[in-house]
């Protein structure tokens, strides 16, 4: 497993603080600022490696940046402490956005990240909790995050631990049946310490979800499984963290975070040929100057 | 007189049960997950007595095991306990990358494996079970040949801090297991040694070789009749001594033949002690309707079965 980083892990704990206890107002002026540097990271990870999942890794970024700096509990010099809150990428496609976050936070060295996908990296095109410290399963193949997260909250509901489990999942992954096997279980169980957070990009692979197999009505599907739902704007780190909250009903939350695939670089932005394309060299560059703004 | 009429013969699923909440009462980590199967994977007492530790996610095979991984991940011990057929089939990618990837420490027990649902057909029926777990890396594949084993078997997958798969024997077979077996990872049972031929066999074809062994015993042939209750990680020492020692190999088990005991033996006799070979098991087909046991007689899963195969591999007629 990859060694912390124990001053990017020090200045985490000092950020994140400030962020949950601070005025929301420079909150969400820290958070934009992590996540203008996490998506120049995954822009630059995904260049090296030539490969990568850069639409969805865009999306996803603030959803990852507010999990990690302003709602989840977690000591980066100890990644298996068993206190800890659970997160789950079950897009593990999109893994240079969490890898990118885990480093910033001080999980491993942000050095680490220029070795993505090369061989015998770490950092494998998906994760891996072996290797990786912040990772809790690896994921990868669709549809196996959402179970196991259930799983987690099942577990801490058994011993009665207050931590809490959360699971990031992509809308075209909502297509897999096993997702709607586990919401069915957590709201039986009332897993009120879960929380399902959708990345709403509306695009999938090959086109968007609503022409492959349309999703809506999505927040009457969970509705309906008995789900509390909240739907937000999921570049908007106040919205997000407050949709963050823990559950006061008893019930499971699901947070349909309404995204923008490729998000930030506005010539990706909403493109469905963006979801694993590499940018060229000059395409790099445009990015890199447009996030840096 | 056979072993079989001989003895009195079990159901494995009891021992499994009973040895399930011996565990559970030393050991608070230990939860049961099921799929919908309390009664038939013989939960009724464990929920009895443990009703919080019994998680039952429904008929849902993929959340059944992904659930089962998060439950190790927050530190608990989870035996999930499926027919065998939907655990390995339909949950295969998750045993796969929730259990054997993540190295989840699970007990996956495959319950009425092989073909002791019978006349169920084909679809309740687990024999591909052994090819597709024995395919994947990071998982132990443990297969009982009686009660005595699969007590061991539980005791040893709950502390062996890694995933396995552990098959329960349902089918009746009398214990074939000597008081001072070893049962280790890696490491067959000698049952009877002999240098003729050896028969190698798991599961419910174990009681079968031994009165295979004792009848061709009977008309001068002397077979070595060796158990695997560890299918994966195999004894291949004894395999290599097997085909070293004696003329030849039968394998027998109560599995497809195209990835079980069978590959598995003959992988390791082609690479290092070429040596004859018969593997008995079921053929790359869809069993016809029957019991048990006249489908284990009828694809020669039986002593007569192998004493055939013996006598061919011999060169009898």
């Amino acid at each position: 497993m990859l060694p912390a980083d124990p001053t990017r892990s020090a200045a985490y704990r000092e950020i994140s603080q400030r962020i949950r206890e601070g005025r929301p107002e420079d909150a969400v002026a820290e958070l934009e600022r992590i996540s203008g540097e996490v998506r120049q990271s995954i822009v630059r990870m995904i260049d090296r490696a030539q490969l990568g999942h850069i639409g969805g890794d865009l999306s996803v970024t603030d959803i990852l940046v507010a999990c990690f700096y302003g709602v989840l509990s977690l000591d980066p010099e100890r990644p298996r402490w068993e206190g800890r809150d659970r997160f789950v990428l079950s897009k593990g496609h999109c893994a240079a956005a969490l890898y990118s976050t885990l480093a910033h936070c001080g999980f491993f060295h942000v050095s680490e990240l220029d070795t993505f996908m090369a061989p015998l990296s770490a950092l494998n095109g998906h994760p891996n909790k072996i290797k990786v410290p912040g990772v809790e399963t690896n994921t990868g193949a669709l549809g196996h995050g959402f179970p196991v997260a259930t799983g987690c909250a099942l577990g801490a509901q058994l011993d009665g631990a207050t931590w809490r489990t959360v699971v990031v999942l992509g809308d075209g992954e909502l297509q897999e049946g096993s997702n709607w096997e586990a919401a069915m279980t957590a709201a039986h169980y009332g897993l009120s310490s879960l929380t399902v957070v959708i990345d709403r990009n509306r695009l999938q692979q090959g086109a968007r979800t609503e022409e492959t197999k349309n999703l809506e009505p999505l927040g009457d599907k969970w509705r309906s499984f008995g789900w509390e739902v909240r739907e937000v704007d999921g570049h908007d780190h106040l919205a997000l963290l407050k949709a963050l909250e823990r559950s006061t009903t008893g019930r499971p939350v699901v947070v349909i975070a309404n995204t923008i695939k490729g998000k930030g670089v506005s010539f990706m932005e909403d493109r469905v040929e963006w979801h694993h394309k590499v940018p060229s060299a000059e395409q790099v560059t445009a990015a890199l100057a447009e996030l840096a703004r | 007189m056979t072993v079989t009429e001989q003895q009195a013969t079990f159901d494995s699923r009891q021992a499994f049960a009973d040895e399930l909440i011996a565990l559970a009462r030393e050991d608070e980590r230990i939860v049961a997950v099921c799929n919908d199967s309390v009664g038939s994977s013989n939960l009724v007492a464990f929920r009895q007595e443990f009703p919080t530790r019994l998680v039952n996610v429904g008929i849902a095979e993929q959340d059944l095991v992904g659930v089962a991984a998060g439950l190790a991940n927050a530190g608990k011990i989870p035996f999930v306990c499926a027919a065998a057929p939907f655990l390995t089939g339909r949950a295969l990618e998750q045993i796969k990358a929730d259990i054997a990837y993540s190295e989840a420490h699970v007990v996956l027990c495959g319950q009425s494996p092989g073909m002791a649902y019978g006349e169920l057909g084909p679809t309740h029926h687990s024999i591909e079970d052994l090819s597709w777990v024995r395919a994947i890396a990071g998982l132990d594949v443990i297969v009982p040949a009686d009660p005595v084993q699969t007590r061991a078997a539980v005791r040893w997958a709950a502390a062996s801090g890694r995933p396995s798969y552990l098959r329960v024997p349902r089918f009746k077979v009398p214990v074939v297991t000597p008081a001072d077996a070893p049962f280790e990872p890696g490491r067959a049972v000698l049952l009877q040694d002999g240098d003729d031929v050896t028969v190698i066999a798991i599961g419910s074809l174990t009681s079968r070789a031994l009165e295979a062994a004792a009848r061709l015993r009977a008309d001068g042939v002397s077979v070595r009749v060796l158990n695997m209750p560890f299918l994966d990680p195999l004894d291949e020492g004894a395999v290599i001594a097997a085909a070293r020692e004696t003329r030849g190999i039968v394998t027998a088990e109560e599995a497809t033949t195209s990835g079980g005991l069978g590959a598995a033996v003959a992988s390791v006799v082609a690479t290092h002690r070429p040596s004859p070979m018969r593997i008995l098991g079921v053929p790359r087909v869809f069993a016809p309707t029957g019991d048990t046991a006249f489908l284990l007689d009828h694809f020669g899963l039986s002593a007569n079965g192998i004493v055939a195969a013996v006598r061919d591999l011999l060169g009898h007629d």
